[in-house]
């Protein structure tokens, strides 16, 4: 850890609003840092080279692949992870409609997808279904055929728009 | 995984950064929105000494009219083009291109210049730079110059910029406005890499009947980004029909002598190749005769 061949910087950023100061190796990508420096486990790693779509988080509110980032690109940054859609025990209505509509199965996928669908019904919160296949053509799921995927995003739409 | 080590800079402004480059050369990498670099880096199928992040170099993204087009700075994001009604307007080719450029949550980090610089030959952003007649503009301690797109793409991942050069911009150049141009491509998924893609562009002569200029550019069917230059000369003054897209398709499917690799054989690249040409040209001749651009 204290090798002085490894170049660290000082990095400050919020995550989930929270202000983070911290040392980092230059090398670490963001979504290590989340995980491992964090603790924030909710972001998941898949590919590590942007394929899969499961690191996805919230950079200044669009969603990048936390995977190709490198941490100290985040100085400065405020980053929004699956963390921070739930209020304590309560669901965020992204994650009430993936459980009501069984959007998941195994749930590896899950939290890169609700953090772009968050992004995208911000963006565009009437949208058809040919829409959301594109919204989420990013982001693999190995498991569902993402027919419940869609049929979630659509009801989540639905109950965010309720809301207002 | 994790990239192999380097050492970061994080320089200010250009002039630090071009000096870095300077000093540096081979052993840096630029770093615009690592879309590319960062999983090559991740995959340690490259390894530099040191890594220059141009995130914090003021000057260098926006989108502002100048001669009779578009100038693109290098850093200005994918998704700032895609959402730019001045793009939309003056350079439909690119609006429609771009999305097409890798997926939204790639968009949003993934720069114009990186993509350009890159010069992958499956790569929208080459192939409409080059369908257009654009340039781009190299900046380094010795000075600056621009280059025509044709004489920037070389090879695979390869461009004339030279060790010490950075691109600093784009310039995306205007069609008359009898014009009609068109972006298509086949991919496995909405975003992944093109098995083939092409941009097209028709000016109709007056009258609407004959075909006054067409350009035609491929991706993904050879080592960089193509014009097809010849069957643009056959297109060139022929009529604008359908029995005109479809020898043009033919002219590609024999001229074309494109790799064969996991995704896609040679023969099939050859095949669809054609077929999208005679797709492209038609949509980009129809969007002529509605009334120019699309």
């Amino acid at each position: 850890m204290n090798d002085p061949t490894v170049e660290r910087r000082q990095i400050g950023l919020t995550v989930n609003g929270q202000l983070i100061k911290r040392q980092v190796e230059v090398r670490l990508l963001l979504s290590d840092f989340l995980r491992h420096e964090l603790g924030l486990t909710g972001t998941h790693v898949g590919c590590e080279h942007g394929v899969c779509g499961a690191c996805t988080v919230l950079f200044d509110g669009e969603p990048a692949r936390s995977c190709l980032l490198l941490a100290v690109q985040a100085d400065g940054h405020a980053i929004e992870t699956v963390e921070s859609l739930a209020d304590g025990e309560s669901l965020h209505p992204l994650q009430r409609a993936f459980w009501e509509k069984h959007g998941l199965q195994c749930g590896y996928c899950t939290p890169g997808i609700l953090m772009v669908l968050k992004a995208f019904l911000a963006e565009n919160p009437t949208p058809t279904e040919a829409e959301v296949r594109e919204a989420i053509a990013g982001n693999l799921c190995r498991c569902t055929g993402y027919q419940n995927i869609v049929e979630a995003a659509l009801e989540a739409a639905r109950l965010l728009r309720q809301e207002q | 995984m994790k990239p192999p080590r380097f050492i970061y800079h994080a320089p200010p402004d250009l002039g630090t950064t071009l000096e870095l480059l300077s000093e540096l050369r081979m052993d840096a990498k630029l770093l615009a929105g690592g879309q590319s670099l960062i999983p090559m880096l991740n995959m340690r199928l490259v390894r530099p000494g040191h890594l220059i992040d141009l995130q914090r170099v003021s000057g260098l993204s926006g989108i502002e009219e100048r001669d009779g087009g578009l100038v693109i700075g290098a850093m200005t994001t994918q998704r700032q083009v895609e959402r730019s009604s001045l793009v939309a307007q003056r350079v439909p080719l690119l609006a429609e291109a771009i999305r097409y450029v890798g997926h939204l949550p790639i968009r949003t980090r993934g720069t114009i210049g990186g993509s350009i610089a890159h010069a992958d030959p499956a790569a929208e952003l080459p192939g409409v730079l080059l369908a257009l007649d654009g340039t781009v503009r190299l900046v380094s301690v010795r000075g600056e110059r621009t280059l025509p797109a044709e004489d920037f793409f070389i090879d695979l991942l390869t461009t004339a910029a030279e060790p010490d050069e950075m691109l600093r911009e784009v310039w995306f150049p205007r069609l008359p406005a009898r014009a009609g141009c068109a972006w298509v491509e086949i991919a496995r998924r909405h975003g992944d890499y093109a098995l083939v893609g092409v941009g097209a562009i028709v000016l109709l002569a007056d009258g609407g009947v004959d075909v006054e200029e067409a350009r035609l550019s491929l991706i993904s069917v050879a080592s960089r980004p193509l014009r097809a230059r010849q069957v643009e000369a056959f297109i060139r003054g022929a009529p604008a029909t359908p029995a005109t897209w479809k020898e043009a398709g033919e002219l590609v499917r024999r001229e074309l002598d494109p790799p064969s690799d996991l995704h896609a054989s040679a023969a099939y690249r050859r095949q669809v190749a054609g077929v999208l040409v005679e797709r492209a040209l038609e949509l980009a001749a129809q969007r002529a005769q509605q009334g120019g651009y699309r």
